[in-house]
Protein backbone atom coordinates (compact mmCIF):
# COMPACT_ATOMS: atom_id res chain seq x y z
CA UNK A 1 0.00 0.00 0.00
CA UNK A 2 1.33 3.41 -0.97
CA UNK A 3 0.84 6.73 0.78
CA UNK A 4 1.85 10.31 0.03
CA UNK A 5 3.55 12.54 2.59
CA UNK A 6 3.25 16.27 1.88
CA UNK A 7 5.30 18.86 3.73
CA UNK A 8 4.73 22.61 3.31
CA UNK A 9 6.16 25.54 5.22
CA UNK A 10 9.12 27.78 5.91
CA UNK A 11 12.45 26.26 4.85
CA UNK A 12 14.96 25.27 7.51
CA UNK A 13 17.75 22.76 8.09
CA UNK A 14 16.78 19.14 8.72
CA UNK A 15 13.22 18.86 7.40
CA UNK A 16 13.83 15.84 5.18
CA UNK A 17 16.04 14.26 7.85
CA UNK A 18 13.33 14.61 10.52
CA UNK A 19 10.54 13.23 8.35
CA UNK A 20 12.67 10.37 6.94
CA UNK A 21 13.81 9.41 10.44
CA UNK A 22 10.20 8.78 11.50
CA UNK A 23 9.52 6.84 8.31
CA UNK A 24 12.62 4.69 8.83
CA UNK A 25 11.69 4.00 12.48
CA UNK A 26 8.28 2.83 11.32
CA UNK A 27 9.75 0.64 8.56
CA UNK A 28 8.27 2.76 5.76
CA UNK A 29 10.20 2.76 2.49
CA UNK A 30 10.55 6.00 0.50
CA UNK A 31 9.92 5.39 -3.21
CA UNK A 32 10.18 8.92 -4.56
CA UNK A 33 10.83 12.42 -3.31
CA UNK A 34 10.11 15.70 -5.06
CA UNK A 35 11.22 18.84 -3.32
CA UNK A 36 11.53 22.53 -4.19
CA UNK A 37 12.09 25.79 -2.38
CA UNK A 38 10.58 28.96 -3.77
CA UNK A 39 11.76 32.07 -1.93
CA UNK A 40 11.39 30.75 1.61
CA UNK A 41 8.55 28.30 0.98
CA UNK A 42 9.57 24.67 1.26
CA UNK A 43 7.42 22.12 -0.63
CA UNK A 44 7.99 18.39 -0.56
CA UNK A 45 5.90 15.45 -1.71
CA UNK A 46 7.09 11.96 -0.92
CA UNK A 47 5.67 8.66 -2.21
CA UNK A 48 6.10 5.91 0.36
CA UNK A 49 5.39 2.21 0.66
CA UNK A 50 3.58 1.62 3.95
CA UNK A 51 2.75 -2.04 3.21
CA UNK A 52 5.30 -3.27 5.77
CA UNK A 53 4.95 -0.41 8.25
CA UNK A 54 5.43 -1.42 11.87
CA UNK A 55 2.63 0.86 13.08
CA UNK A 56 -0.98 1.58 12.04
CA UNK A 57 -1.71 4.24 9.44
CA UNK A 58 -3.30 6.53 12.03
CA UNK A 59 -0.34 6.21 14.42
CA UNK A 60 2.11 7.05 11.63
CA UNK A 61 -0.08 9.93 10.53
CA UNK A 62 -0.25 11.34 14.09
CA UNK A 63 3.53 11.03 14.54
CA UNK A 64 4.24 12.85 11.28
CA UNK A 65 1.77 15.62 12.07
CA UNK A 66 3.24 16.02 15.57
CA UNK A 67 6.72 16.33 14.08
CA UNK A 68 5.33 18.92 11.67
CA UNK A 69 4.04 20.93 14.63
CA UNK A 70 7.50 20.75 16.26
CA UNK A 71 9.13 22.08 13.11
CA UNK A 72 6.39 24.65 12.42
CA UNK A 73 5.39 22.91 9.19
CA UNK A 74 2.24 21.48 7.62
CA UNK A 75 2.71 17.70 7.30
CA UNK A 76 0.05 15.35 5.95
CA UNK A 77 -0.02 11.61 5.28
CA UNK A 78 -2.67 10.43 2.84
CA UNK A 79 -3.45 7.19 1.06
CA UNK A 80 -2.28 7.44 -2.56
CA UNK A 81 -5.74 6.56 -3.92
CA UNK A 82 -7.23 9.99 -3.19
CA UNK A 83 -4.83 11.55 -5.70
CA UNK A 84 -5.15 8.73 -8.22
CA UNK A 85 -8.93 8.90 -8.19
CA UNK A 86 -8.94 12.66 -8.69
CA UNK A 87 -6.22 12.93 -11.34
CA UNK A 88 -6.20 9.58 -13.21
CA UNK A 89 -8.95 7.94 -15.21
CA UNK B 1 3.47 8.61 -11.16
CA UNK B 2 1.61 11.50 -9.58
CA UNK B 3 3.12 14.92 -10.08
CA UNK B 4 3.75 17.26 -7.20
CA UNK B 5 1.34 19.77 -8.74
CA UNK B 6 -1.49 17.25 -8.75
CA UNK B 7 -0.89 16.45 -5.10
CA UNK B 8 -0.75 20.11 -4.17
CA UNK B 9 -3.90 20.88 -6.19
CA UNK B 10 -5.86 18.28 -4.22
CA UNK B 11 -4.52 19.57 -0.90
CA UNK B 12 -5.38 23.15 -1.85
CA UNK B 13 -8.96 22.12 -2.66
CA UNK B 14 -9.30 20.50 0.77
CA UNK B 15 -7.40 23.02 2.89
CA UNK B 16 -8.30 26.32 1.26
CA UNK B 17 -11.36 25.78 -0.93
CA UNK B 18 -13.57 23.78 1.48
CA UNK B 19 -13.70 20.55 -0.53
CA UNK B 20 -15.26 17.92 1.67
CA UNK B 21 -17.62 14.98 1.73
CA UNK B 22 -20.82 16.45 3.13
CA UNK B 23 -22.28 13.14 4.22
CA UNK B 24 -22.03 9.39 4.24
CA UNK B 25 -25.65 8.32 4.60
CA UNK B 26 -26.60 4.74 5.36
CA UNK B 27 -30.03 3.83 4.07
CA UNK B 28 -31.76 1.09 6.06
CA UNK B 29 -35.06 -0.61 5.26
CA UNK B 30 -37.42 -1.02 8.21
CA UNK B 31 -40.11 -2.93 6.33
CA UNK B 32 -39.31 -6.10 8.29
CA UNK B 33 -39.78 -4.22 11.60
CA UNK B 34 -43.57 -3.97 11.19
CA UNK B 35 -45.51 -5.28 14.20
CA UNK B 36 -49.01 -4.70 15.64
CA UNK B 37 -47.50 -3.81 19.02
CA UNK B 38 -45.83 -0.39 18.80
CA UNK B 39 -43.33 -1.25 21.55
CA UNK B 40 -42.18 -4.39 19.72
CA UNK B 41 -42.04 -2.47 16.44
CA UNK B 42 -39.77 0.20 17.97
CA UNK B 43 -37.52 -2.43 19.56
CA UNK B 44 -37.12 -4.14 16.18
CA UNK B 45 -36.23 -0.77 14.63
CA UNK B 46 -33.66 -0.13 17.35
CA UNK B 47 -32.07 -3.57 16.94
CA UNK B 48 -31.91 -3.38 13.16
CA UNK B 49 -30.55 0.16 12.83
CA UNK B 50 -27.97 -0.14 15.62
CA UNK B 51 -26.90 -3.49 14.14
CA UNK B 52 -26.25 -2.21 10.62
CA UNK B 53 -24.85 1.18 11.62
CA UNK B 54 -22.80 0.34 14.69
CA UNK B 55 -19.52 1.07 12.86
CA UNK B 56 -20.75 3.92 10.64
CA UNK B 57 -19.16 6.75 12.63
CA UNK B 58 -15.89 4.89 13.18
CA UNK B 59 -15.58 4.00 9.49
CA UNK B 60 -16.27 7.65 8.62
CA UNK B 61 -13.45 8.79 10.87
CA UNK B 62 -11.10 6.10 9.55
CA UNK B 63 -11.69 7.10 5.92
CA UNK B 64 -11.19 10.76 6.82
CA UNK B 65 -7.86 9.87 8.43
CA UNK B 66 -6.62 7.60 5.62
CA UNK B 67 -7.43 9.94 2.75
CA UNK B 68 -7.15 13.29 4.47
CA UNK B 69 -10.55 14.43 3.24
CA UNK B 70 -13.02 15.81 5.81
CA UNK B 71 -16.28 13.89 6.13
CA UNK B 72 -18.64 16.38 7.75
CA UNK B 73 -21.68 14.26 8.62
CA UNK B 74 -22.55 10.61 9.12
CA UNK B 75 -26.28 10.08 8.73
CA UNK B 76 -28.94 7.41 8.55
CA UNK B 77 -32.05 7.33 6.36
CA UNK B 78 -34.81 4.84 7.07
CA UNK B 79 -38.00 3.63 5.39
CA UNK B 80 -40.77 6.26 5.73
CA UNK B 81 -41.94 5.65 9.29
CA UNK B 82 -45.63 5.95 8.28
CA UNK B 83 -45.25 2.64 6.40
CA UNK B 84 -43.73 0.87 9.41
CA UNK B 85 -45.62 2.50 12.29
CA UNK B 86 -48.82 2.05 10.27
CA UNK B 87 -48.63 -1.67 11.04
CA UNK B 88 -49.03 -0.93 14.76
CA UNK B 89 -52.15 -0.03 16.71
CA UNK B 90 -50.46 3.10 18.12
CA UNK B 91 -52.33 6.36 17.64
CA UNK B 92 -49.46 8.74 18.38
CA UNK B 93 -46.17 8.29 16.49
CA UNK B 94 -44.08 10.71 18.56
CA UNK B 95 -42.58 7.73 20.38
CA UNK B 96 -41.16 6.49 17.05
CA UNK B 97 -39.36 9.81 16.65
CA UNK B 98 -38.02 9.60 20.21
CA UNK B 99 -36.67 6.12 19.43
CA UNK B 100 -34.98 7.46 16.26
CA UNK B 101 -33.38 10.27 18.29
CA UNK B 102 -32.13 7.78 20.88
CA UNK B 103 -30.59 5.65 18.12
CA UNK B 104 -28.88 8.72 16.61
CA UNK B 105 -27.44 9.72 19.98
CA UNK B 106 -26.19 6.25 20.82
CA UNK B 107 -24.51 5.83 17.43
CA UNK B 108 -23.06 9.35 17.48
CA UNK B 109 -24.45 10.19 14.03
CA UNK B 110 -25.46 13.71 13.03
CA UNK B 111 -28.98 13.20 11.65
CA UNK B 112 -31.53 10.45 11.10
CA UNK B 113 -34.09 10.99 8.35
CA UNK B 114 -37.27 9.16 7.48
CA UNK B 115 -39.95 10.40 9.86
CA UNK B 116 -41.81 10.59 6.59
CA UNK B 117 -44.98 9.88 4.69
CA UNK B 118 -45.73 9.57 0.97
CA UNK B 119 -49.20 10.99 0.35
CA UNK B 120 -49.02 12.29 -3.22
CA UNK B 121 -52.24 10.49 -4.15
CA UNK B 122 -53.88 10.07 -0.75
CA UNK B 123 -53.51 9.16 2.91
CA UNK B 124 -53.39 5.81 4.65
CA UNK B 125 -54.36 5.85 8.36
CA UNK B 126 -50.62 5.55 9.15
CA UNK B 127 -49.80 8.57 6.96
CA UNK B 128 -52.45 10.61 8.72
CA UNK B 129 -51.17 9.72 12.20
CA UNK B 130 -47.58 10.41 11.22
CA UNK B 131 -48.29 13.84 9.75
CA UNK B 132 -50.37 14.74 12.84
CA UNK B 133 -47.35 13.78 14.99
CA UNK B 134 -44.74 15.82 13.07
CA UNK B 135 -44.81 19.07 15.10
CA UNK B 136 -44.44 17.33 18.49
CA UNK B 137 -41.96 14.79 17.05
CA UNK B 138 -39.63 17.49 15.68
CA UNK B 139 -39.99 19.76 18.71
CA UNK B 140 -39.16 16.89 21.06
CA UNK B 141 -36.08 15.55 19.23
CA UNK B 142 -32.77 16.97 18.05
CA UNK B 143 -31.54 14.78 15.21
CA UNK B 144 -34.73 13.49 13.62
CA UNK B 145 -35.64 14.83 10.17
CA UNK B 146 -39.04 14.60 8.55
CA UNK B 147 -40.36 14.82 5.01
CA UNK B 148 -43.72 14.50 3.32
CA UNK B 149 -44.15 13.88 -0.40
CA UNK B 150 -47.34 15.66 -1.44
CA UNK B 151 -47.08 15.49 -5.23
CA UNK B 152 -45.63 13.54 -8.14
CA UNK B 153 -45.71 14.04 -11.88
CA UNK B 154 -47.62 10.72 -12.14
CA UNK B 155 -50.22 11.45 -9.44
CA UNK B 156 -50.63 15.22 -9.44
CA UNK B 157 -50.77 17.37 -6.32
CA UNK B 158 -52.64 16.28 -3.19
CA UNK B 159 -54.02 19.66 -2.17
CA UNK B 160 -55.50 18.26 1.06
CA UNK B 161 -51.95 17.36 2.11
CA UNK B 162 -50.62 20.72 0.88
CA UNK B 163 -53.25 22.43 3.04
CA UNK B 164 -52.39 20.31 6.06
CA UNK B 165 -48.63 20.86 5.70
CA UNK B 166 -49.15 24.63 5.99
CA UNK B 167 -50.76 24.03 9.39
CA UNK B 168 -48.11 21.46 10.40
CA UNK B 169 -45.31 23.92 9.61
CA UNK B 170 -47.02 26.69 11.60
CA UNK B 171 -47.52 24.39 14.60
CA UNK B 172 -43.90 23.13 14.42
CA UNK B 173 -42.70 26.74 14.45
CA UNK B 174 -44.90 27.64 17.42
CA UNK B 175 -43.65 24.66 19.45
CA UNK B 176 -40.05 25.76 18.92
CA UNK B 177 -40.65 29.52 19.09
CA UNK B 178 -37.80 30.04 21.55
CA UNK B 179 -35.35 28.61 18.95
CA UNK B 180 -36.67 30.67 16.04
CA UNK B 181 -38.95 27.89 14.77
CA UNK B 182 -36.08 25.41 14.54
CA UNK B 183 -38.34 22.36 14.05
CA UNK B 184 -39.23 23.66 10.57
CA UNK B 185 -35.56 23.43 9.53
CA UNK B 186 -35.89 19.66 9.93
CA UNK B 187 -39.03 19.35 7.79
CA UNK B 188 -39.28 19.18 3.99
CA UNK B 189 -42.37 19.08 1.80
CA UNK B 190 -41.58 17.39 -1.52
CA UNK B 191 -42.81 16.92 -5.03
CA UNK B 192 -41.20 13.92 -6.79
CA UNK B 193 -39.06 13.00 -3.75
CA UNK B 194 -36.04 10.83 -4.64
CA UNK B 195 -35.75 7.54 -2.74
CA UNK B 196 -31.97 7.51 -2.38
CA UNK B 197 -31.19 11.09 -1.41
CA UNK B 198 -28.37 11.32 1.18
CA UNK B 199 -29.02 14.98 2.07
CA UNK B 200 -31.11 16.18 5.02
CA UNK B 201 -33.70 17.08 5.93
CA UNK B 202 -35.27 15.15 3.04
CA UNK B 203 -33.44 11.82 3.20
CA UNK B 204 -35.50 8.64 3.52
CA UNK B 205 -34.92 5.08 2.36
CA UNK B 206 -37.38 4.35 -0.44
CA UNK B 207 -39.28 1.09 -0.73
CA UNK B 208 -37.53 0.17 -3.99
CA UNK B 209 -34.12 0.26 -2.28
CA UNK B 210 -32.17 -2.75 -0.93
CA UNK B 211 -32.14 -3.73 2.74
CA UNK B 212 -29.16 -1.47 3.41
CA UNK B 213 -26.92 0.71 1.25
CA UNK B 214 -24.41 3.56 1.37
CA UNK B 215 -25.14 6.87 -0.38
CA UNK B 216 -22.68 9.74 -0.43
CA UNK B 217 -23.14 13.48 -0.93
CA UNK B 218 -20.20 15.69 -1.86
CA UNK B 219 -19.76 19.40 -1.37
CA UNK B 220 -17.54 21.75 -3.26
CA UNK B 221 -18.92 25.17 -4.23
CA UNK B 222 -15.67 26.79 -3.06
CA UNK B 223 -13.62 24.64 -5.44
CA UNK B 224 -15.82 25.61 -8.40
CA UNK B 225 -15.62 29.30 -7.49
CA UNK B 226 -11.81 29.20 -7.21
CA UNK B 227 -11.54 27.41 -10.57
CA UNK B 228 -13.68 30.12 -12.18
CA UNK B 229 -11.51 32.88 -10.69
CA UNK B 230 -8.78 31.74 -13.10
CA UNK B 231 -10.93 32.29 -16.22
CA UNK B 232 -12.42 35.73 -15.52
CA UNK B 233 -12.20 36.95 -19.11
CA UNK B 234 -13.31 33.73 -20.80
CA UNK B 235 -16.62 33.11 -22.58
CA UNK B 236 -19.35 30.74 -21.36
CA UNK B 237 -18.09 27.68 -23.28
CA UNK B 238 -14.89 27.92 -21.26
CA UNK B 239 -16.82 28.53 -18.03
CA UNK B 240 -18.88 25.37 -18.65
CA UNK B 241 -15.74 23.35 -19.40
CA UNK B 242 -14.01 24.53 -16.22
CA UNK B 243 -17.06 23.62 -14.11
CA UNK B 244 -17.31 20.19 -15.75
CA UNK B 245 -13.67 19.38 -15.04
CA UNK B 246 -13.96 20.56 -11.45
CA UNK B 247 -17.19 18.65 -10.88
CA UNK B 248 -15.48 15.53 -12.23
CA UNK B 249 -12.68 15.82 -9.69
CA UNK B 250 -15.05 16.53 -6.80
CA UNK B 251 -17.28 13.60 -7.72
CA UNK B 252 -14.32 11.21 -7.96
CA UNK B 253 -13.68 11.97 -4.28
CA UNK B 254 -17.29 11.07 -3.53
CA UNK B 255 -17.03 7.84 -5.52
CA UNK B 256 -13.81 6.84 -3.73
CA UNK B 257 -15.29 7.51 -0.29
CA UNK B 258 -18.55 5.75 -1.18
CA UNK B 259 -16.71 2.65 -2.40
CA UNK B 260 -14.45 2.57 0.65
CA UNK B 261 -17.35 3.04 3.07
CA UNK B 262 -19.30 0.34 1.28
CA UNK B 263 -16.36 -2.08 1.44
CA UNK B 264 -15.47 -1.39 5.07
CA UNK B 265 -19.08 -1.61 6.27
CA UNK B 266 -19.86 -4.57 4.01
CA UNK B 267 -22.96 -2.83 2.68
CA UNK B 268 -23.75 -2.25 -1.03
CA UNK B 269 -22.85 1.09 -2.61
CA UNK B 270 -25.98 2.96 -3.68
CA UNK B 271 -25.30 6.32 -5.31
CA UNK B 272 -23.17 9.44 -5.27
CA UNK B 273 -25.29 12.59 -5.16
CA UNK B 274 -23.73 15.23 -7.44
CA UNK B 275 -25.24 18.19 -5.63
CA UNK B 276 -23.12 21.24 -4.93
CA UNK B 277 -24.01 21.80 -1.27
CA UNK B 278 -22.96 25.11 0.28
CA UNK B 279 -22.20 25.78 3.95
CA UNK B 280 -22.32 29.08 5.83
CA UNK B 281 -18.49 29.16 5.77
CA UNK B 282 -16.92 31.99 3.79
CA UNK B 283 -15.95 30.78 0.32
CA UNK B 284 -18.31 27.78 0.30
CA UNK B 285 -21.22 29.45 -1.45
CA UNK B 286 -23.23 28.66 -4.59
CA UNK B 287 -24.32 32.31 -4.81
CA UNK B 288 -20.68 33.37 -5.06
CA UNK B 289 -20.16 31.03 -8.05
CA UNK B 290 -22.96 32.85 -9.86
CA UNK B 291 -21.42 36.18 -8.88
CA UNK B 292 -18.03 34.98 -10.13
CA UNK B 293 -19.68 34.55 -13.56
CA UNK B 294 -20.22 38.32 -13.64
CA UNK B 295 -23.33 39.11 -11.60
CA UNK B 296 -22.96 41.97 -9.12
CA UNK B 297 -25.25 40.09 -6.70
CA UNK B 298 -26.99 36.74 -6.82
CA UNK B 299 -30.64 37.40 -7.66
CA UNK B 300 -30.13 40.11 -10.26
CA UNK B 301 -31.06 39.66 -13.93
CA UNK B 302 -28.96 36.85 -15.43
CA UNK B 303 -29.11 34.72 -12.29
CA UNK B 304 -31.33 32.04 -13.83
CA UNK B 305 -29.08 31.63 -16.88
CA UNK B 306 -25.97 31.44 -14.70
CA UNK B 307 -27.58 28.85 -12.41
CA UNK B 308 -28.85 26.79 -15.36
CA UNK B 309 -25.33 26.65 -16.80
CA UNK B 310 -23.83 25.72 -13.43
CA UNK B 311 -26.38 23.00 -12.72
CA UNK B 312 -26.00 21.40 -16.14
CA UNK B 313 -22.20 21.52 -16.16
CA UNK B 314 -22.01 19.97 -12.68
CA UNK B 315 -24.10 17.02 -13.87
CA UNK B 316 -22.15 16.57 -17.09
CA UNK B 317 -18.84 16.61 -15.26
CA UNK B 318 -20.01 14.46 -12.39
CA UNK B 319 -21.85 11.73 -14.26
CA UNK B 320 -18.69 10.19 -15.73
CA UNK B 321 -16.89 10.26 -12.40
CA UNK B 322 -19.26 7.91 -10.62
CA UNK B 323 -20.56 4.44 -11.43
CA UNK B 324 -23.97 5.36 -10.07
CA UNK B 325 -25.42 8.83 -9.68
CA UNK B 326 -28.71 9.56 -7.94
CA UNK B 327 -30.38 11.47 -5.15
CA UNK B 328 -31.02 15.13 -5.88
CA UNK B 329 -27.92 15.81 -8.00
CA UNK B 330 -27.95 19.52 -8.76
CA UNK B 331 -26.88 22.80 -7.22
CA UNK B 332 -28.56 23.56 -3.87
CA UNK B 333 -29.75 27.07 -3.07
CA UNK B 334 -30.57 27.05 0.65
CA UNK B 335 -30.70 30.67 1.73
CA UNK B 336 -29.64 30.46 5.39
CA UNK B 337 -26.83 27.97 4.66
CA UNK B 338 -25.08 30.07 2.01
CA UNK B 339 -23.19 33.25 2.95
CA UNK B 340 -23.65 34.68 -0.57
CA UNK B 341 -27.42 34.07 -0.56
CA UNK B 342 -27.78 35.68 2.89
CA UNK B 343 -25.89 38.75 1.71
CA UNK B 344 -27.94 38.91 -1.50
CA UNK B 345 -31.20 38.91 0.53
CA UNK B 346 -29.86 41.56 2.92
CA UNK B 347 -28.85 43.79 0.02
CA UNK B 348 -32.30 43.43 -1.57
CA UNK B 349 -30.96 41.61 -4.63
CA UNK B 350 -32.64 38.27 -3.97
CA UNK B 351 -36.40 37.93 -3.43
CA UNK B 352 -38.63 34.92 -2.87
CA UNK B 353 -40.04 35.29 -6.40
CA UNK B 354 -36.55 35.06 -7.90
CA UNK B 355 -35.79 32.04 -5.72
CA UNK B 356 -38.92 30.33 -7.04
CA UNK B 357 -37.76 30.91 -10.57
CA UNK B 358 -34.28 29.62 -9.70
CA UNK B 359 -35.83 26.35 -8.57
CA UNK B 360 -37.02 25.75 -12.14
CA UNK B 361 -33.43 25.22 -13.31
CA UNK B 362 -31.65 23.64 -10.36
CA UNK B 363 -31.95 21.09 -7.62
CA UNK B 364 -34.62 21.12 -4.93
CA UNK B 365 -36.56 24.30 -4.23
CA UNK B 366 -37.35 26.93 -1.65
CA UNK B 367 -34.85 25.78 0.94
CA UNK B 368 -34.16 27.18 4.41
CA UNK B 369 -36.22 30.31 3.90
CA UNK B 370 -37.27 32.29 6.95
CA UNK B 371 -40.53 34.22 6.54
CA UNK B 372 -42.44 36.50 8.93
CA UNK B 373 -43.94 34.78 11.98
CA UNK B 374 -47.43 36.06 11.22
CA UNK B 375 -47.53 34.31 7.82
CA UNK B 376 -50.78 32.32 7.67
CA UNK B 377 -50.88 28.54 7.25
CA UNK B 378 -52.82 29.10 4.01
CA UNK B 379 -50.07 31.31 2.57
CA UNK B 380 -47.46 28.67 3.42
CA UNK B 381 -49.66 26.05 1.74
CA UNK B 382 -49.97 28.24 -1.34
CA UNK B 383 -46.17 28.62 -1.48
CA UNK B 384 -45.92 24.81 -1.30
CA UNK B 385 -48.56 24.49 -4.04
CA UNK B 386 -46.58 26.78 -6.37
CA UNK B 387 -43.34 24.96 -5.74
CA UNK B 388 -44.83 21.49 -6.19
CA UNK B 389 -46.46 22.66 -9.44
CA UNK B 390 -43.01 23.57 -10.75
CA UNK B 391 -41.77 20.08 -9.86
CA UNK B 392 -44.77 18.19 -11.19
CA UNK B 393 -44.96 19.97 -14.54
CA UNK B 394 -41.19 19.92 -15.13
CA UNK B 395 -40.84 16.29 -14.00
CA UNK B 396 -38.24 17.16 -11.37
CA UNK B 397 -37.86 17.19 -7.62
CA UNK B 398 -38.88 20.35 -5.83
CA UNK B 399 -39.15 20.92 -2.11
CA UNK B 400 -40.11 23.53 0.42
CA UNK B 401 -38.30 23.98 3.72
CA UNK B 402 -39.70 27.19 5.10
CA UNK B 403 -39.57 28.65 8.61
CA UNK B 404 -42.30 31.08 9.73
CA UNK B 405 -40.09 32.51 12.49
CA UNK B 406 -42.29 33.33 15.49
CA UNK B 407 -42.32 37.01 16.41
CA UNK B 408 -40.07 37.99 13.51
CA UNK B 409 -40.84 40.41 10.70
CA UNK B 410 -39.28 40.94 7.27
CA UNK B 411 -35.73 42.23 7.65
CA UNK B 412 -35.08 40.44 10.96
CA UNK B 413 -32.57 37.62 11.26
CA UNK B 414 -32.97 34.11 12.71
CA UNK B 415 -29.95 32.16 13.97
CA UNK B 416 -30.15 28.40 13.47
CA UNK B 417 -26.51 27.60 14.16
CA UNK B 418 -24.09 25.07 12.66
CA UNK B 419 -24.66 23.95 9.07
CA UNK B 420 -28.18 25.46 9.14
CA UNK B 421 -26.74 28.98 9.36
CA UNK B 422 -28.48 32.33 9.64
CA UNK B 423 -31.82 33.12 7.99
CA UNK B 424 -32.73 36.66 6.94
CA UNK B 425 -36.54 36.93 7.20
CA UNK B 426 -37.92 37.47 3.67
CA UNK B 427 -41.07 39.38 2.80
CA UNK B 428 -43.97 37.66 1.05
CA UNK B 429 -46.85 38.75 -1.18
CA UNK B 430 -49.46 40.38 1.07
CA UNK B 431 -52.56 39.17 -0.79
CA UNK B 432 -54.59 36.19 0.41
CA UNK B 433 -54.61 32.68 -1.07
CA UNK B 434 -57.02 31.37 1.59
CA UNK B 435 -59.95 30.45 -0.66
CA UNK B 436 -57.61 28.75 -3.13
CA UNK B 437 -56.07 26.51 -0.47
CA UNK B 438 -59.45 25.72 1.16
CA UNK B 439 -60.73 23.98 -1.97
CA UNK B 440 -58.71 20.85 -1.19
CA UNK B 441 -58.90 17.74 -3.38
CA UNK B 442 -56.31 16.89 -5.98
CA UNK B 443 -54.77 18.86 -8.85
CA UNK B 444 -54.70 16.22 -11.59
CA UNK B 445 -51.45 14.90 -13.03
CA UNK B 446 -50.28 16.89 -16.05
CA UNK B 447 -50.52 15.45 -19.55
CA UNK B 448 -46.76 14.77 -19.58
CA UNK B 449 -47.39 12.03 -16.99
CA UNK B 450 -48.95 9.90 -19.74
CA UNK B 451 -45.80 8.68 -21.42
CA UNK B 452 -46.67 5.04 -22.15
Amino acid sequence: MKAVVTVLGKDRVGIIAAISAILAECNVNILDISQTTMQDLFTMTMLTDIGKASVDFSVLSDRLEAEGKNLGLYVKLQHEDIFNSMHRI
Amino acid sequence: MLSKYEILETLKMINEENLDIRTITMGISLLDCCHPDGEVCRRKIYDKVTGYAKDLVKVGWDIEKDYGIPIINKRIAVTPIALVAGSSTDEDYVRFALMMDKIADELGIDFIGGFSALVHKGYTPGDRKLIDSIPEALAGTRKVCSSVNVATTKAGINMDAVGQMGRVIKRAAELTASEGGMACAKLVVFANAPEDNPFMAGAFHGIGEPDCEINVGVSGPGVVKCALEKVRDADFSTVAEVIKKTAFKITRMGQLVAQEASRRLNVPFGIVDLSLAPTPAVGDSVAQILEEMGLERCGTHGTIAALALLNDAVKKGGIMASSSVGGLSGAFIPVSEDAGMIEAVRKGALTIEKLETMTCVCSVGLDMIAVPGDTSAETISAIIADETAIGVVNNKTTAVRIIPAPGKVAGDVVEFGGLLGTGPVMSLNKFSSDDFVKRGGRIPAPIISLRN
